[in-house]
């Protein structure tokens, strides 16, 4: 269940409370989060949206350990992330976070197999439970057959799919996406989008996406609204409980 | 574990163009810094194999340099009766030789240049072993008559088997050709010592130096406390490689200092287009730096990354250095030697050793290089850099 009102227990994966972030451009100071609050539980699709500016990479960014925030707290599992130091937040985010960009992000010099298995390489697997993991991974993503191909030579959504993947290979605890739509075409969106609902449904995955792309959203059990520094549902009501209204 | 490796090298293919840059600063450092080292390595080599372990020199006392002295023909005959001294049938093993320098014109430039010109006791060729006849024959004793070694008859015009040449107001023969296995002596005239002395107007029992060959190299000691306790003899003795040895360092010396000068200067260069290339190549990689970290790559394996990077790059470039010089090795070239101010032919040693000093100079470049760019990329703010397309 989401819930963006801050009023629940200790019981839900995700638990954001009274987050604020603010950045300093010259003497301007932009309070992008003002005290937001989400939970977010297990097996949770969850969809942001909100017009550009309004701080939905900040907000993941904080969620996947990869800034700090200027107050407030984020508690994963039960670990609380925002007082974690620089290494402890880097060793937490391999173990916790799969994240999936915009623009892929995949590594040019490396082979579909050499990317996806980065992040195995900071885990203790041996070099032939690696390979079955990636081999795993990429039959999921249905790209068996590119093992060896390089970025370059695969289409846009083959390329999402190398990093989905990528960010699915040492079973994470959630999957961050940022706009993973933002740059295809309306058949590769709809092929990426079947896959994570995929992985969400028989694997059980957490997943918070960010979209500007209504039809994109609708897929997610939930979409949220970053407004005004802190998130409001959307129209559609199922999933998320009454009175949620921060 | 690590960022893996193959990122580094694939990586430095893609943008080899801004990677070449570095490659020849590197290159040519290394390339100037080893060459300068063998070319000091071989003139060492060529002085100090002049000299050997079995023989010792005697100077007047104080005398530095061959040139300098002035040994009497009552010391000689202590000296050759002195312990340690190897005998045959025909007495001892003994030279008094009498050096002075004169000029002939260079074959290749047809300027002149100074030779120096031995004056040696007529077994010379017994006290110093290395020394083989191997064109025409040994000078007869008494007579004008030059032997010249392999080197000086390559180098300088008129210096060839049967000519005649005129020096020091006389005229001369060449009857020979020696070879003493690529040494000092291979750029220098032999001639009769008392010939010389009386054509040049010396006295005629005043010798410049004398060279004693031993009968072990252990017997030096022995020899050198007998001659020094002996009040009549007022001498310095030194085994003749230590001479050579002494004799080399000067200009051994320039050369390395000077060439550190240049390598440094140079390194300094090269080490910049080192900086350039790795800052260029962490501004452009950002965002892959960025991934990797968000991942789960920690600052410390970027940091390692980038620096294999930059260590591949440079020891690429000492690599490169290391087999520009390599044709040098055995190259024959010319230098003053600057205790007897006489031409000096010796040949560039690029030896292993050299080699190695060469690779690791470069490493270290790599080093300084590299460090500030893969700490920056570490430094990164990851979310920031994410952001950047
Ligand atoms: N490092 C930074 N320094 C200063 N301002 C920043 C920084 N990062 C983000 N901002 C500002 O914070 C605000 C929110 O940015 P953010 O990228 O989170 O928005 P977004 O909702 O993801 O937008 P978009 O839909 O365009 O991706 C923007 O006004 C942005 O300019
Ligand atoms: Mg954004």
């Amino acid at each position: 269940m989401v819930r963006v009102d801050g009023g629940r227990g200790s019981s839900s994966l995700i638990q954001v409370r009274g987050l604020d972030k603010k950045y300093q451009r010259g003497s301007e100071e932009i309070h992008v989060l003002q005290g937001l609050n989400l939970d977010v539980d297990k097996g949770d699709f969850v969809a942001f949206m909100g017009p550009s500016g309004s701080g939905k990479t900040t907000l993941l960014n904080l969620i996947g350990g990869l800034d700090v925030p200027s107050a407030g707290s984020i508690t994963v599992a039960g670990d609380e992330i925002t007082h974690m130091s620089r290494s402890k937040l880097t060793e937490w985010r391999a173990r916790h976070v799969g994240f999936v960009f915009q623009m892929y992000n995949l590594i040019p010099v490396l082979t579909a197999f050499q990317n996806v298995e980065l992040p195995l390489l900071l885990t203790k697997l041996s070099k032939a439970d690696r390979r079955k993991h990636v081999e795993t991974a990429l039959a999921i993503v249905g790209l068996v057959d590119r093992t060896d191909h390089y970025p370059r030579q695969l289409s846009g959504g083959q390329e999402q799919r190398v990093a989905i993947a990528r960010a699915i290979v040492s079973d994470p605890t959630f999957l961050l996406c940022d706009e993973l739509t933002g740059d295809l075409d309306r058949k590769s969106a709809d092929e990426i989008m079947n896959l994570i609902q995929r992985l969400m449904k028989e694997f059980g995955k957490t997943v918070l996406m960010v979209t500007h792309d209504p039809v994109v959203a609708q897929r997610a059990d939930v979409t949220l609204h970053l407004e005004k520094g802190v998130l409001v549902e959307a129209a559609k009501p199922e999933g998320v409980t009454a009175g949620g209204l921060a | 574990m690590a960022i893996p490796v193959v990122y580094n090298p694939r990586s430095v293919k893609v943008r080899w163009t801004s990677a070449v840059v570095a490659v020849l600063g590197v290159a040519g450092t290394v390339g100037v810094f080893v060459a300068m080292l063998s070319l000091a390595r071989g003139f060492k080599a060529t002085l100090v194999s002049s000299g050997s372990s079995g023989n010792a020199l005697v100077l007047r006392a104080g005398a530095t340099a061959e040139i300098m002295g002035a040994v009497t023909l009552d010391e000689v005959k202590v000296l050759e009766d002195a312990p340690g001294v190897a005998r045959t049938a025909e007495g001892p093993l003994v030279s008094p030789e009498t050096v002075v320098v004169a000029p002939f014109p260079l074959r290749a430039t047809g300027t002149d240049a100074n030779v120096q010109v031995r004056g040696v006791s007529p077994r010379a060729l017994e006290v110093r072993s290395k020394v083989k006849i191997v064109e025409g024959r040994f000078f007869r004793p008494g007579v004008a008559e030059l032997i010249v070694g392999r080197n000086a008859t390559r180098t300088y015009a008129g210096l060839a088997l049967d000519n005649a040449v005129k020096f020091g107001g006389g005229t001369w023969s060449v009857v020979g050709v020696f070879d003493s296995g690529g040494t000092a002596f291979d750029s220098e005239v032999w001639c009769d010592g008392r010939v010389l002395n009386q054509v040049y107007h010396r006295p005629e029992n005043v010798f410049q130096s004398v060279t004693v060959h031993l009968t072990s190299s252990d017997a030096f000691q022995q020899f050198k406390d007998a001659v020094t306790a002996d009040p009549r003899m007022s001498v310095d003795i030194s085994r003749e490689v230590d001479y050579y040895d002494k004799q080399s360092r000067a200009l051994t010396t320039l050369i390395v200092v000077l060439g550190s000068i240049v390598a440094t200067v140079m390194g300094i260069g090269a080490v910049f287009g080192a900086l350039n290339t790795m800052y260029s190549a962490v501004a452009e990689r950002s965002r892959e730096i960025a991934t990797m970290r968000a991942i789960g790559f920690g600052a410390a394996s970027v940091v390692v990354s980038f620096l294999i990077e930059a260590l591949l790059i440079s020891s690429l470039g000492g690599a490169l250095g290391c087999v520009a010089v390599l044709p040098l090795n055995g190259f024959t070239t010319g230098a003053m030697n600057w205790q007897t101010f006489s031409h000096l032919a010796f040949a560039f040693r690029v030896t292993p050793a050299l080699l190695l000093w060469g690779i690791l100079f470069a490493l270290v470049m790599g080093l300084v290089g590299g460090l500030p760019p893969a700490i920056r990329a570490a430094r990164r703010p990851v979310a920031l850099a994410l952001r950047a397309l």
